[in-house]
């Protein structure tokens, strides 16, 4: 096989999460993937308005279990709403300079 | 206004959401709990003798009623105790809250004295999870924990209190409202329309039904249903009793010890109707075998089990009962005859045979008798092994929540406690519990709370000295190498029940197995009733693990 990145490969999606703010939830979302085994790429998260809630913006691969685990963290209580963008959204490229190897 | 603890605040909330009885046991982070406990006049506390065991009591309350019900234990070793009895109850959707004690606030993350992150380790196996922070929260979370708990796709609660908010003092104006379930939404009619039409095209269409209509008291519309359009119907061992067993329209339980007519009628229909089930691997063999020429509508009120298995061709998310109320009028009266009379012919070729079934003392003919000498009304419980399936397969349940077996996680140890729980919550109600002595040895120290509490459930222990499911499984599968699945000494159960103060009756030692079996069932409180079985009696048909539905080991012989 020739060499192949399979990073180049693989397509991404960019999911919007927008949840309770308080310890642990974090730790549901991630868990939730983790046990999984389905790979998360990069996590942000930072409290919005009265800093009652959240917003998490995870960059997820795109993979056939996407749906299923879409309904999964749609089932967590602490989590309110969850969108799906296309790899272009911004969110994670605008962070690239602070990622520099 | 009103001023009291966050132990005692726990309690009164818990009386008002009508809790009346609570089975757990104290340790050093809970005992303000337990003291205000003390207090209540409403709460009755049954004492467990391991965690589990209380966990499973809440189980077997929860189940043969469908209300929610409580727990407690203590922080550390006390939490881990109960955490089976928890994921036993997430993979059931069984509606049970467990309030845990923790480590003071300020203790917490420095390794204290019983301390465990029961927190990080509820997550995976709860539907939903507290830390309680101060003693204003459980103002909130406690109402939360029932409404989350019974709402939608039930599930269990974990609620971990610090003992500094159990001491602490609150003062507050109003009481919460008790949590209560919530309304699901109601279906697409579209869907409902897409549904119906499939039904009356349908030309060899079987109904199968799940737990969900069970916990969505669906027996009667899923029978409306079944009769009106003359589905053969099919059951999971979850589903058992949503309609009666014996009903002519019935194929039993499905799957891996299913008997062969079902599994091949599955194999031949044109259309499956999946009620409130989430094909289950041993329902489903191998999924890309299972129904191979089926079109499939699946009713589910939880949205994540549609496609997770297998892709419907409709999917209908709501509660069970109100989308087959919808469904029901839209569906067109048929008498299929063609189809009921091909499975008619396939129940006749390839029928299910139980050995010896006319004597009471073997496996299946333990089951039998008793089933013959109770009424329709009796509570059946389970432990995990070869007597579950035996029961699953023979016992002809009739209603539903009669039938309480731990389904998707396989708990051995399940039965005695959850027969307790079950027993507590209808006295009045005769409970069976059917075990193994590999199941029963798991729990085994809960006799004495049966005992203590003298209730009314009769323990029948098949008695063939190993794991047997385990024991068969090397014995097809393993090249007979039969290891770690006997027991290389034999225990005296009479005396074990005997010392924890339990009326035995020893089938071995009798000659009229049916007579002593009617003695005790007659009797009152609880007593243990001991049946030796053959080791070598293996449960079929059985599918390999893996394999598609239509390859049962031991089906021919029966044809």
């Amino acid at each position: 096989m020739p060499e192949q990145s399979t990073n180049q490969i693989i397509n991404h999606e960019i999911l919007e999460l927008t949840v309770h703010n308080h310890p642990g939830v974090m730790s549901h979302i991630s868990g939730l993937f983790a046990r999984r085994a389905y790979n998360v790429e990069g996590i942000l998260c930072m409290p919005i308005g009265n800093r009652e809630r959240s917003r998490i913006w995870l960059l997820v691969d795109e993979d056939q279990r996407l749906e299923q685990m879409i309904k999964q963290v749609e089932k967590l209580e602490d989590v309110l709403a969850v969108r799906r963008h296309d790899a272009d959204h911004q969110v994670f490229v605008k962070l690239e300079e602070f990622f520099l190897a | 206004m009103q001023t009291m603890t966050g132990a005692d605040l726990t309690i009164r909330l818990l009386e008002r959401q009508g809790i009346e009885i609570i089975s757990g046991i104290p340790g050093g982070a809970n005992l303000p709990l337990y003291d205000s406990l003390y207090g209540s006049e409403r709460i009755r506390h049954v004492l467990a003798r391991h965690e589990q065991g209380a966990g499973f009591l809440a189980q077997g309350m929860a189940r043969a009623t469908g209300q929610p019900q409580v727990c407690f234990a203590t922080s550390g070793p006390g939490a881990t105790n109960i955490l089976t009895a928890i994921a036993d109850a997430k993979l059931d959707s069984v509606p049970i809250i467990c309030i845990t004690g923790q480590v003071p606030s300020s203790m917490i993350g420095t390794d204290a004295f019983q301390e465990v992150d029961t927190y990080g380790l509820s997550i995976p196996i709860t539907k939903h999870n507290f830390l309680v922070r101060s003693a204003e929260e459980l103002l909130e979370t406690i109402p939360a924990a029932f409404r989350i708990a019974s709402s939608g796709r039930p599930g269990p609660v974990l609620i971990d209190i610090p003992k500094d908010v159990q001491l602490q003092e609150l003062s507050f104006e109003q009481w919460p409202e008790p949590g209560k379930p919530e309304q699901a939404p109601p279906a697409e009619k579209a869907d409902l329309k897409q549904a119906a039409d499939m039904i009356n095209r349908a030309q060899r269409p079987i109904l199968y039904l799940g737990g969900g209509v069970i916990i969505s008291d669906a027996s009667e519309q899923a029978r409306t249903l079944m009769e009106k359009s003359n589905l053969p119907t099919t059951m999971t061992l979850m589903g058992l009793g949503a309609v009666p067993v014996d009903h002519e329209l019935s194929l039993g339980m499905l799957g891996m010890h299913a008997a062969p007519y079902t599994n091949m009628a599955l194999e031949a229909c044109d259309l499956l109707i999946a009620v409130g089930s989430r094909f289950d691997d041993r329902a489903t063999g191998k999924v890309s075998a299972f129904c191979p020429d089926a079109e499939i509508i699946h009713i589910d009120i939880d949205p994540s089990e549609l496609g997770k298995i297998k892709q419907a061709h409709v999917g209908i998310i709501g509660d069970v009962q109100d989308v087959l109320t919808d469904l029901i009028p839209m569906v067109s009266a048929d008498s299929r005859t063609e189809w009921i009379s091909a499975v008619r012919n396939l129940r006749q070729a390839h029928p299910f045979v139980t050995p010896e079934a006319d004597k009471a003392n073997t496996p299946y003919g333990s089951i039998r008798k008793v089933a013959d000498m109770v009424d329709d009304n009796t509570i059946v419980t389970t432990d995990v092994g070869q007597h579950q399936m035996r029961t699953a397969q023979l016992y002809p349940f009739r209603r539903p929540r009669r039938w309480l077996t731990s389904g998707g996680l396989g708990t051995m140890g399940f039965g005695l406690p959850a027969a307790i729980g079950a027993a507590l919550a209808e006295p009045d109600t005769l409970v069976i519990c059917f075990t193994g002595d590999g199941s029963l040895m798991m729990n085994i120290q809960e006799l004495a709370t049966a005992v203590e509490q003298q209730v009314n459930i009769k323990i029948i222990l098949m008695n063939n000295n190993a794991l047997g499911l385990v024991h068969q499984q090397q014995t097809l599968f393993y090249g007979k190498r039969t290891f770690a699945s006997g027991y290389e000494s034999q225990m005296d159960f009479i005396s074990i029940a005997r010392g924890f103060g339990m009326p035995t009756f020893d089938l071995a030692q009798c000659d009229n197995h049916a007579e002593m079996m009617r003695e005790a069932l007659e009797s009152t409180g609880p007593c243990l009733i001991h049946v030796p079985i053959d080791v070598n009696e293996n449960v079929f048909p059985m599918v390999p693990p893996g394999a598609a539905n239509r390859d049962m080991i031991g089906a021919d012989n029966n044809a």
